[in-house]
């Protein structure tokens, strides 16, 4: 095994190498060297996540023409590291009635459903599980950050906690439909489930080319799981005060707010694996180890398109933001499903021919332009008539 | 196949040891010193009223069975999903009946009035 085509798994040969050389047997040694090399992957993800508290808190200061950061080191970039000094030696307040275990518990789970995502999150070619049920996993993990959600809510013994809690439920319940069909949509363009997978097939061209409304879908809905703004809900502090996390103070409190950074820069990451070509770029078949690079430089670009939206939109009310689920986006997803599976079958000629490929990729990319403005254009004029309907007498007033 | 549910079992073991070390980190370096105007239920200043386990709004078992159809149904369109490249297009429109069907019965939901939150 080369190590330049493959550093992963020739550090893993040479660790496991070192472990047999102790008289272990090669099994024990090849699961032991495994749990060194994830132990420092999530390390390495830690730090990473102190940096994006200090990236969070810049992006928001240039949005709201502030500097931000700028006192400890150079840039502010020693404050996150204060940060998280002063959360750990805060005092841990119990608040009357609270349930211990779940109380404790709930914080972990949230970091926990986080971390796990990033075993199948495709860093490299030859890094990130390629499991056969990759796409799935990550909808199952992702609804765990909600079971912590739940746990937080109910144990804090504080209705607003609670409240908070439920409509967590409330969201997930329904924000996931829309978003295991936009991601139905790179497995039916790659014929596989597993993320590395589906990076590798998009080697000709991104899905974003192929797919750009299975993109808008996958970033509203991932805006709603995420609970940022606008869909932040469950802990909007104009009603709610903090949502779940209302009773929880010092590092737990801290890790709350950590692993929802760490989870919006995953699915950063998922937005370019999904849509952006991953780890895919020029000269990348020479030097595999150059994908970690862009992988990261895309996922940091989505990172940034998440903060972008967050700090644009105004929150929206928690009946709109049901009524623009089950009444727009899940039905017009499955439609979206229905007709990029249709299209792909009647383009597929075109895919397997030499030369044609780019008729294939056209017509993907044109027809979703279509059904995009199809849909503008039904919203338009519903719109337009609810507003003939609400406001018609006023604007016939003001006229004359 | 199995070696990759071992390095998500790994994944999972240091993915719960990490958050935990963190808590318990803290659990060991912080002072505690409570009171019981510190302990009190943070809610608005006023002391707190009632019990704080409220019920669930009837309305989400309408919303959760829906989503539990549609989350069913997912399950049934994912292989469909991944061998649609080798399966034509016969299969492209046995799928779009599918899914018809269940738009028809989401359509059924919303014209009974099932889908508006209050």
């Amino acid at each position: 095994m080369d190590f330049w085509t493959d550093p992963v798994e020739a550090a893993g040969e040479w660790l496991s190498g070192i472990f047999v050389g102790w008289g272990m047997n090669a099994d024990a040694a090849h699961v032991l060297a495994a749990f060194v090399g994830i132990l420092v992957l999530i390390s390495v993800v830690m730090v990473l996540d102190i940096f994006l508290v200090w990236t969070e808190r810049k992006i928001v200061a240039r949005f709201q023409d502030r500097i931000g950061p700028n006192r400890l080191g150079p840039f502010g970039l020693v404050q996150p590291f204060a940060d998280i000094i002063k959360l750990i030696i805060k005092e841990n307040i119990y608040p009357v009635g609270v349930d211990k275990i779940v109380y404790n518990l709930a914080p972990i789970i949230m970091m926990t459903s986080v971390l796990l995502l990033w075993a199948v999150l495709p860093l490299t070619e030859f890094l990130g599980l390629d499991l056969n049920v990759g796409v799935l996993y990550l909808i199952g993990v992702g609804a765990l950050g909600t079971l912590s959600i739940i746990m937080a809510g109910w144990s804090s013994n504080n209705k607003y906690a609670l409240l908070g809690a439920f409509r967590q439920v409330a969201v997930m319940i329904s924000y996931e439909i829309p978003m295991v069909v936009a991601l139905l949509i790179p497995t039916i363009l790659s014929g596989s489930m597993g993320i590395n997978s589906i990076v590798a097939a998009q080697e000709s061209s991104w899905y974003i080319v192929l797919a750009p409304l299975a993109f808008l879908l996958f970033l509203i809905s991932a805006t709603a799981e995420l609970g940022r703004a606008p869909f932040d809900l469950t802990e909007a502090e104009s009603e709610l005060i903090a949502g779940h996390h209302i009773e929880y103070s010092g590092m737990k409190f801290g890790l709350f707010y950590a692993s929802e950074l760490l989870h919006t820069f995953t699915f950063g990451g998922f937005i370019a694996a999904f849509f952006f070509g991953g780890w895919q770029g020029p000269w990348v078949s020479e030097i595999p180890a150059l994908g970690l690079l862009y992988f990261l430089a895309k996922a940091t670009v989505g990172y940034w398109l998440f903060g972008w939206i967050k700090y644009t939109m105004p929150r929206i009310r928690i009946d709109k933001m049901m009524d623009l689920n089950w009444k727009f986006l899940v039905p017009f997803s499955f439609v979206l499903l229905m007709y990029v599976a249709l299209m792909n079958a009647l383009l597929a000629g075109f895919r397997a021919t030499e030369g044609a490929m780019w008729i294939y990729t056209w017509g993907m990319f044109l027809s979703n332009i279509l059904l995009g403005w199809i849909t503008l254009e039904i919203l338009r004029r519903r719109a337009h008539g609810e507003r003939v309907k609400v406001e018609g007498a006023v604007v016939e007033a003001g006229h004359h | 196949m199995q070696t990759e549910w071992i390095y998500i079992g790994l994944f999972l073991i240091v993915g719960i040891i990490i958050p935990a070390a963190a808590i318990i980190l803290a659990a060991v370096l912080s002072p505690y010193k409570p009171n019981p105007i510190k302990d009190s239920t943070y809610e608005c200043g006023i002391e707190t009223v009632g019990s704080n386990w409220v019920q669930f709004k009837a309305q989400y078992y309408i919303f959760a069975l829906v989503f539990l159809v549609f989350d069913v149904e997912t399950v049934f369109l994912f292989p469909w999903a991944m061998t649609l490249n080798q399966l034509g297009l016969f299969a492209v429109v046995e799928g779009i009946i599918f899914i018809g069907i269940l738009l028809a019965g989401l359509a059924y939901t919303w014209r009974k009035g099932m889908l508006e939150w209050a």
